[in-house]
């Protein structure tokens, strides 16, 4: 047992916090949830800067909290590296100090093994500038070389991209990406974004209110979302394939597994696509349909699920994606698991990341 | 802001006034000493003792006031603990508090028959016309400001800073060394450059608490009023000010000037 694991049961301001979870060596586990649903606070008791009235933390079988035995590890004794929402960077600390502050050793090669960092983050040239004078996506990745430097045991990331800009935003969605699918560590990331969670994440825990209310792949909880909340808050189906430039000024998406979407966002090579649930119609199969959607994906119904006066309606087009109905409409189209239907949606409502 | 509106008018003539009427007696002292008076002044044994032991008085109790309202400050101003308003504004009283006043309070704390004077005397500590008492009045009168200035700059600093040095490995004293003092370092400095000057030119406290011992307990601005209260004393009185504004002024500018606000440190040359 290498993973982190934390149980936690403590009073919010105005709920009660109490969350399980476990997340094993090389596993990302986004705890997904709107703001003040207590996120970050489970983040703060697994760094060790919040304690909880009742709770343990372990990290490869070494205990860092359990208020059963009164065991608690200090925070600069668990090599848990944070990247804070606002990065906080040490304002009076160059990117390099700044990268080799969790270091150890002599200057000269604490130097040299910051720069390395930087320069792996693509930000060797800035090594020397203060973090005033850097732009929030430079930011974000001295914050990551700054946790990665300190050799981390798991890393904890609190909103890492809320503090960027919509064009940097994507790029740093990415890079995180493959960034976080190369450690070897357990990886824990808090975002209000679905989106974000479905990419960056294999896991995702979705929390309300204190309570992790569905966990569960991302396909898997919007598909079958386990209340109406889950069902608003987990949007954004994410579809994965490769994109090239059509010549008429749209980008074509080559879905793995078959099938074809069209955007208006521009991309090539490997892409993720994500697109709203509320966004996708359903319509039988084989009838010509004159409506202006540019994206018509036919495929099979996986599962039904009432939520509230709505229905969850999982389609294999065969990567999976969901969709939302009302009740009369799913009776009247008689939506039930092995109809095949079409799923349709614009290409102005097809977001894409390059991934 | 307009010039032609009369309020703007009013702001430029407010301005003028309040810095002719800060400025002027200052230089008026100047320009009422000599040179040579100035230097004859220094020459008077009893000048020189008096600027000598202000010099060191001040120079102890802000050695004190540093190292004890430092830490004591980080702590007001990081712990939000009950009782913390009551604190604040406890340690802020000997601010409003006149300065005779201050005096009375210390002989009543520490004095022979105060109410500390017997722990004071079993200490074997002597306060009362001796120049330890001196520095007792000063870091008294001074504290205050230095403590304040402090504990704005330290509740100034971002908590996330501090939990972010702690992820890396830092423990809390590393913490406040590497990350808190060097970003409320321009707070400080301001806070000792306020706290030194009023500590310089403290007068009412020392007399009560210390007296006025030629040598002993006889600082800077008692040596200027004993000049002053002597008949034709009053030359004498102006040297001495005039010395001891270009000692504190030059005090008060290197403790800028090395204290200063350097964010641009990190930036590139």
């Amino acid at each position: 047992m290498s993973g982190l694991v934390l149980a936690a049961e403590t009073p919010l301001r105005e709920f009660a916090l109490d969350v399980e979870l476990t997340i094993d060596t090389g596993e990302r586990l986004a705890l997904a949830g709107p703001s003040g649903a207590g996120k970050t606070s489970v983040l703060r008791i697994a760094a060790g800067l919040l304690r909880p009235r009742r709770g343990r933390v372990a990290l490869g079988g070494e205990t860092w909290l359990d208020t059963g035995t009164g065991v608690e590890v200090a925070t600069e004794g668990r090599r848990c590296a944070v990247v804070f929402q606002d990065y906080a960077l040490f304002p009076r600390l160059s990117a390099w100090r700044n990268v080799a502050y969790g270091m150890r050793g002599p200057r000269r090669e604490r130097r040299k093994r910051a720069l390395d960092l930087l320069e792996r983050f693509e930000v060797a040239a800035l090594a020397d500038a203060g973090p005033a004078s850097l732009s929030g996506g430079e930011r974000q990745r001295v914050a990551l070389a700054r946790a990665l430097a300190a050799e981390p045991r798991a890393l904890l990331l609190d909103e890492p991209l809320s503090a960027l800009d919509p064009a940097s935003r994507r790029n740093a969605l990415r890079e995180l990406h493959s960034l976080l699918t190369e450690l070897k560590i357990p990886v824990l990331l808090v975002t209000h974004a679905f989106d974000e969670a479905a990419l960056l994440a294999g896991q995702i825990a979705v929390i309300d209110r204190g309570r992790i209310v569905q966990s569960g792949g991302a396909a898997e909880i919007s598909a079958r979302p386990a209340s109406s909340f889950v069902a608003d808050f987990a949007g954004a189906v994410v579809l994965h394939g490769e994109a090239t430039a059509a010549p008429d000024g749209l980008t074509v998406v080559r879905l793995c597994g078959g099938g074809e979407l069209r955007s208006v966002d521009a991309a090539t090579g490997s892409v993720a696509v994500s697109v709203f649930p509320w966004e996708i119609s359903l319509q039988p199969h084989g009838i010509e349909s004159k409506d202006s959607m540019l994206n018509r994906l036919s495929g099979q119904v996986d599962s039904v699920t009432a939520v509230g006066n709505r229905v969850r309606v999982a389609v294999s087009v065969p990567q999976p994606l969901s969709t939302e109905v009302t009740a009369q409409s799913a009776e009247a189209m008689g939506l039930r698991p092995g109809t095949r239907v079409v799923a349709a949606w614009k290409a102005t409502a097809t977001k894409l990341i390059p991934l | 802001m307009r010039l032609r509106s009369g309020f703007g008018l009013l702001a430029v003539i407010s301005t003028a006034a309040a810095v002719a009427f800060l400025i002027l007696p200052v230089v008026a002292i100047f320009a009422d000493v000599s040179p040579s008076q100035l230097i004859d002044a220094l020459g008077e044994q009893s000048a020189r003792e008096a600027l000598w032991l202000s010099l060191r008085t001040t120079l102890i109790a802000m050695a004190i006031v540093v190292a004890i309202g430092t830490p004591a400050a980080y702590l007001l101003a990081l712990r939000r603990f009950r009782g913390r308003a009551l604190v604040l504004t406890a340690i802020e009283l000997p601010l409003v508090m006149p300065p005779a006043v201050a005096g009375i309070a210390l002989l009543a704390a520490f004095g022979p028959r105060g109410i500390l004077g017997g722990a004071v005397e079993g200490a074997g500590l002597e306060l009362v016309f001796q120049t330890a008492g001196v520095v007792v009045a000063l870091v008294f009168v001074s504290a205050p400001f230095f403590l304040r200035q402090a504990i704005a700059a330290f509740g100034a600093l971002d908590p996330r800073l501090l939990e972010a040095a702690r992820t890396l490995g830092a423990g809390p004293f590393r913490a406040f060394a590497t990350v808190a003092m060097p970003t409320a370092r321009p707070g400080l400095a301001a806070g000792l450059a306020l706290a030194w000057g009023r500590a310089l030119g403290e007068f009412g406290a020392t007399l009560l608490f210390a007296g006025s011992l030629q040598g002993v307990t006889q600082t800077a601005p008692l040596a200027i009023f004993s000049e002053f209260s002597r008949a034709g004393g009053f030359v004498a009185a102006l040297a001495l000010s005039a010395v001891l504004i270009l000692v504190s002024a030059s005090l008060l500018i290197g403790i800028k000037l090395i204290g200063g606000d350097r964010a641009a440190e990190g930036a590139p040359e």
